[in-house]
């Protein structure tokens, strides 16, 4: 247990948990704004990733692919919100339905089960190789940091403009929102396509990043989500109260994630069982909201039964 | 300004649970009418606000709203002609969004969601005004958010954003049902004062006899999902409660039932 590897692995785990922060915003997007669990996201992180690779595999600028990523994400989480609107599929059942569905189409994109990209031979944008040792301009962390920071001040725009702002009161009371002529369906797809597109982003980084796109890399993803925007709010939530820091408070809880990560693996635990310690944490912090009400809210009247 | 012809409504239709509610009903309403519904549970009255509102399609008949037939338009572009206030104050705004936010919201209704700024400065000196018109204090706290109001004064902040844009009807659906009896006296006073204001058309339902007499200009009385009373003019000004349960026993057959609807 030398500390050194451990400090040696930090700067790799916060490229990737700022990879998956973008990730992270886009279900904070879905479970705190819209108020659903999308589990299309399982789905859609790995579609990101096979439409980047693909692309690029066939001599596509890495900009046009991360577009087109996006952009395939989107129309997932378009799907998700059809089935959801338009055809009255509980969401957690539309979003099952499309995850389940992506397999297939995932498979599909790639051809087989893994593709793998290769770092020399590919002009990538962000690598495993590229946080020590490049020039600063090249530096991973560098730069999908901007890429967070422009995400977040784009979202702190849009979530202010009228659409935005409907958007919000859509999630929070759909009965009052159509009450206001807001369209609710129509908000819930545009919420999930928003939402996705970030998740296939991230998902074309991560394949990038860790070199190959592979058929089971966004298993779990959800939960990784999750467990990002719980811990950000945790650790972050009474610091920042405007917006924009709660996306930020997010991506940092996705680092904060990456670095217990590291850490466990350090301290020598069975990798086999980091998916079921993820599940029972995010269970745990998802949780705590009705523990505290049920048993640490003291009754108002004492008398009274 | 409103019109309702032969609507009618049947929930759950051959089940066990099947429920008639609404059972061919006409109504029509003059411009500045301001009508009070009464009526027991299950009487047809939200029912009926309900169909109006377009919360779901209703099985037969039309619904007009000056001229206009609405009764295929979806609840949210209906919306663009209604001001709604709910009997739970937890349904009439977003809880997580700031006071200014909500009225935004509502200040916007009918009018398509565009990437322009979902606020301006100059409607807050606007809010600011009329929030002071609640005598709630409300006024210097357009950022709280709205989940920290109490119920009476979420009742009159959703009364404020059901008039913010004037519309062509406001639908009370027993909107002081859930207060103290204190609140409910305030906030019936701001309803009356707003619908005289701006010379609303209104339907208000409520479970209260006295609260029906007191307020507007005409009443109706609906039972099994018809309207068997409509009482107006002289003969409505004139009305006191002992009149109103003699007619119901006329009209039904029956004794009125609810002891919460004459003394409450």
């Amino acid at each position: 247990m030398n500390i050194m590897n451990l400090i040696s692995a930090l700067p790799g785990a916060v490229a990737q948990g700022l990879v998956w922060g973008i990730m992270a915003i886009g279900v904070y997007i879905t479970f705190r704004i819209l108020d659903i669990a999308d589990l299309t996201v399982d789905g859609t992180l790995c579609t990101g990733g096979a439409v980047c690779i693909m692309l690029m595999q066939s001599g596509q600028n890495v900009w046009v692919s991360m577009a087109l990523a996006l952009i395939a994400g989107m129309l997932a989480g378009m799907a998700t919100g059809l089935l959801h609107t338009f055809m009255g599929i509980p969401a957690i059942l539309a979003g099952i339905l499309t995850q389940l569905g992506l397999y297939s189409v995932n498979l599909k994109i790639m051809g087989k089960a893994n593709q793998a990209i290769n770092v020399d031979k590919f002009d990538l944008l962000v690598s495993l190789r590229f946080i020590k040792g490049v020039p600063f301009y090249k530096n991973t962390i560098l730069l999908v940091t901007l890429m967070i920071v422009f995400l977040i001040v784009f979202l702190y725009w849009f979530f202010g403009t009228e659409l935005g702002c409907s958007l919000r009161a859509t999630g929070c009371n759909d009965k009052m929102a159509r009450a206001q002529g807001i369209n609710t369906d129509f908000n819930r797809v545009l919420g999930l396509m928003i939402s996705n597109g970030l998740v296939a982003l991230a998902g074309a980084l991560l394949s990038q990043y860790q070199g190959f796109a592979d058929i089971n890399m966004g298993r779990g993803a959800i939960v990784i989500g999750l467990a990002a925007v719980i811990i950000g709010e945790a650790i972050f939530g009474k610091v920042f109260r405007n917006f924009g820091f709660r996306l930020l408070g997010v991506a940092f809880g996705s680092i904060i994630y990456y670095f217990v990560l590291q850490i466990v693996i350090w301290l020598g635990i069975d990798t086999d069982l980091l998916k079921l310690l993820s599940a029972v944490v995010v269970a745990v912090f998802l949780a705590i909201p009705t523990w505290k009400s049920r048993y640490f809210s003291k009754p108002a009247h004492k008398e009274g039964v | 300004m409103l019109e309702i012809r032969n609507i009618s409504k049947t929930f759950n239709p051959g089940t066990v649970n099947e429920k008639r509610a609404l059972k061919n009903v006409s109504l029509t309403l003059e411009d500045g009418d301001f009508v009070t519904v009464i009526g027991g549970n299950g009487a047809g009255k939200s029912t009926m606000l309900n169909a109006i509102a377009g919360v779901w399609p209703v099985d037969a008949g039309h619904i007009l709203i000056d001229g206009e037939d609405v009764t295929r338009l979806p609840e949210y572009k209906r919306a663009a002609f209604l001001g709604r206030v709910f009997q739970d104050p937890m349904n009439g705004t977003a809880a997580t969004m700031g006071i200014e936010e909500n009225l935004a919201l509502a200040l916007r209704r009918g009018q398509s969601r565009t990437l322009r700024a979902g606020i301006k400065n100059q409607e807050r000196e606007v809010y600011k005004r009329l929030l002071a018109t609640l005598g709630l204090g409300l006024e210097e706290r357009l950022t709280s958010k709205v989940g920290l109001l109490s119920g009476g004064q979420r009742q009159a902040l959703t009364l404020l954003m059901a008039t913010l844009k004037k519309p062509k009807l406001l639908l009370l659906d027993e909107h002081t049902a859930a207060l103290d009896p204190k609140t409910a006296a305030k906030v019936l006073e701001t309803t009356e004062m707003i619908v005289n204001r701006d010379k609303l058309t209104t339907l208000m339902i409520t479970h209260n006899m006295k609260d029906a007499i007191v307020h507007g200009n005409r009443l109706i009385m609906m039972m099994d999902g018809n309207i068997i009373l409509d009482i107006r003019g002289e003969e409505k000004k004139n009305l006191t409660v002992e009149d109103l349960l003699h007619k119901f026993e006329e009209v039904s057959g029956e004794e009125f039932a609810s002891d919460k609807a004459i003394l409450g």
